[in-house]
């Protein structure tokens, strides 16, 4: 089906975007990769009155790491993520979600902070902003706010970007020494919904207990979850095979997952608990401790 | 609203709606349907073009509109001075097609791969085709293709002696 009629407007700065943004409110969506927003709106599933194109925004298109976060600008995009060397060295569950996202070439036009503003309920980027702990910058006519991604996050498809605001960038903090992460990800086929996903970021501390420990999962309610349990038990512990078991039954636990041809809602809460431990293990792994397969 | 587009090398001016897909810009409001619609809904890759030299994109998931003042290049771009591309004519040799619907999703696909990875290795073809489907060949004379063409366009120029 083609999309229902609808204005178009391409932004040539971020004042314009704010301008035509406030001028439409909740009329007006903004346009970046178009990835999630052209089906839905092909499905009549969205049906925004005005479109606003940001994609000849380059000055949103970075990767920065500045002041101990990494910036990522609303126009990059996932392959963007993929080919960088920053991105590969020192931030691997940015590294591994960015690899899971649809597929290679819809990674080519889609966004990071799309992917976040979209907040599907399976999508991959709103598991690893919670493990990673990212904040999302907000501009709006009345000034800039950064919002933690727990309180970003509101309900499927819904997130704290208000009528007439533009989510700017997302920043990770930069992961302190002897930090790992890692994201793990079912799915039927390549580019498929995830049947089930996770995400894990450990820091390790002088004797090997974990200082920090991040856990979320997907596909699993109506938006990204943290497993708080899990990082509760995580936190202060040294890890070990039982630990890890443990707080993948938390997730297990936390999990609430809709049924549909994809698997069962027990199998995906089954799920939900293989791969926190999945992606624990190789997060840490990656920090050279081995032994708890 | 008004665009204009270079596509294969020929500037384009046109009206359009703002919801017109690109691919059915290329394929109606052009006529270059060597562009094909598959499963419409990004998933098949049957209707990737390539934006600006070496981006590939799912033209059915993007709208015309976004395409102004751009290049594009789609499968009917490939052939120069009546020789067939490097791709095509290994697709060729390699028996790299059956009933041939997904063919120009796959040329294009790989000619984006070529410019950022000029030789890339059999998991690399692979990784780089997953988001487009072929339903007869199995992909193994498709991924034979795309390593003969790399082979033949990452060699070094000969040498006038």
């Amino acid at each position: 089906m083609f999309p229902a009629p609808f204005e178009y407007h391409r932004a040539t700065s971020i004042d314009e975007t704010l301008a035509l943004l406030a001028q439409y409110g909740g009329d007006a969506r903004v346009l970046a990769g178009g990835q999630s927003l052209i089906p839905a709106m092909r499905f009549r599933l969205a049906r925004p009155a005005v479109l606003v194109d940001i994609n000849a925004l380059h000055e949103l298109s970075y990767l920065r790491e500045e002041g101990g976060v990494l910036a990522i600008g609303a126009m990059t995009r996932d392959a963007a993520l993929e080919t960088s060397a920053l991105i590969t060295s020192k931030y691997p569950l940015l590294a591994d979600t960015s690899a899971l996202v649809a597929d290679p070439v819809v990674r080519q036009s889609g966004t990071v902070v799309g992917s976040l503003c979209h907040n599907d309920p399976a999508g991959d980027w709103g598991v690893t902003a919670l493990a990673g702990r990212a904040q999302i910058v907000i501009r709006g006519a009345t000034g800039t706010r950064t919002v933690a991604i727990d309180d970003f996050l509101i309900d499927s498809f819904t997130t704290a970007v208000g009528e007439g605001e533009l989510a700017l960038e997302v920043r990770f903090p930069t992961p302190p020494p002897r930090t790992a992460g890692s994201y793990q990800k079912i799915e039927r086929k390549v580019g498929d919904f995830a049947t089930a996903c996770a995400a894990a970021r450990v820091t390790l501390d002088a004797n090997g207990a974990i200082a920090d420990a991040g856990i979320a999962i997907g596909a699993a309610g109506p938006h990204a979850i943290r497993v708080r349990d899990a990082e509760l038990l995580l936190n202060g512990s040294k890890p070990t095979k039982d630990l890890i078991r443990a707080a993948a039954d938390a997730a297990r636990k936390l999990a609430d997952p809709a049924a549909d041809n994809r698997g069962s809602a027990e199998f995906k809460k089954d799920m939900a608990g293989v791969l926190v431990r999945r992606a624990l293990v190789a997060a840490l792994g990656r920090l050279g401790v081995e032994g708890l397969q | 609203m008004k665009i204009s587009v270079t596509v294969n090398g020929t500037p384009y001016q046109r009206d359009v709606e703002p919801r017109t897909l690109l691919v059915y810009f290329l394929r109606e409001a052009l006529g270059l349907t060597g562009t094909h619609v598959g499963c419409d809904t990004s998933s098949c890759g049957v209707c990737v073009v390539v934006l600006d030299g070496d981006r590939a994109v799912k033209s059915c998931t993007m709208f015309a509109a976004m395409a102004d003042g751009h290049e594009i290049t789609t499968v009917e771009g490939l052939v120069q001075g009546g020789k067939l591309h490097p791709l095509q004519q290994a697709f060729w040799d390699c028996h790299g097609l059956q009933c041939g619907y997904c063919t120009p999703g796959m040329l294009m696909t790989s000619y984006a791969l070529l410019k950022h990875q000029p030789n890339p290795d059999e998991p690399a073809i692979r990784e780089a085709l997953s988001g487009n489907l072929c339903r007869c060949t199995g992909y193994q004379n498709i991924v034979k293709a795309v390593q003969q063409a790399a082979a033949e366009t990452s060699a070094p120029e000969p040498v006038a002696t």
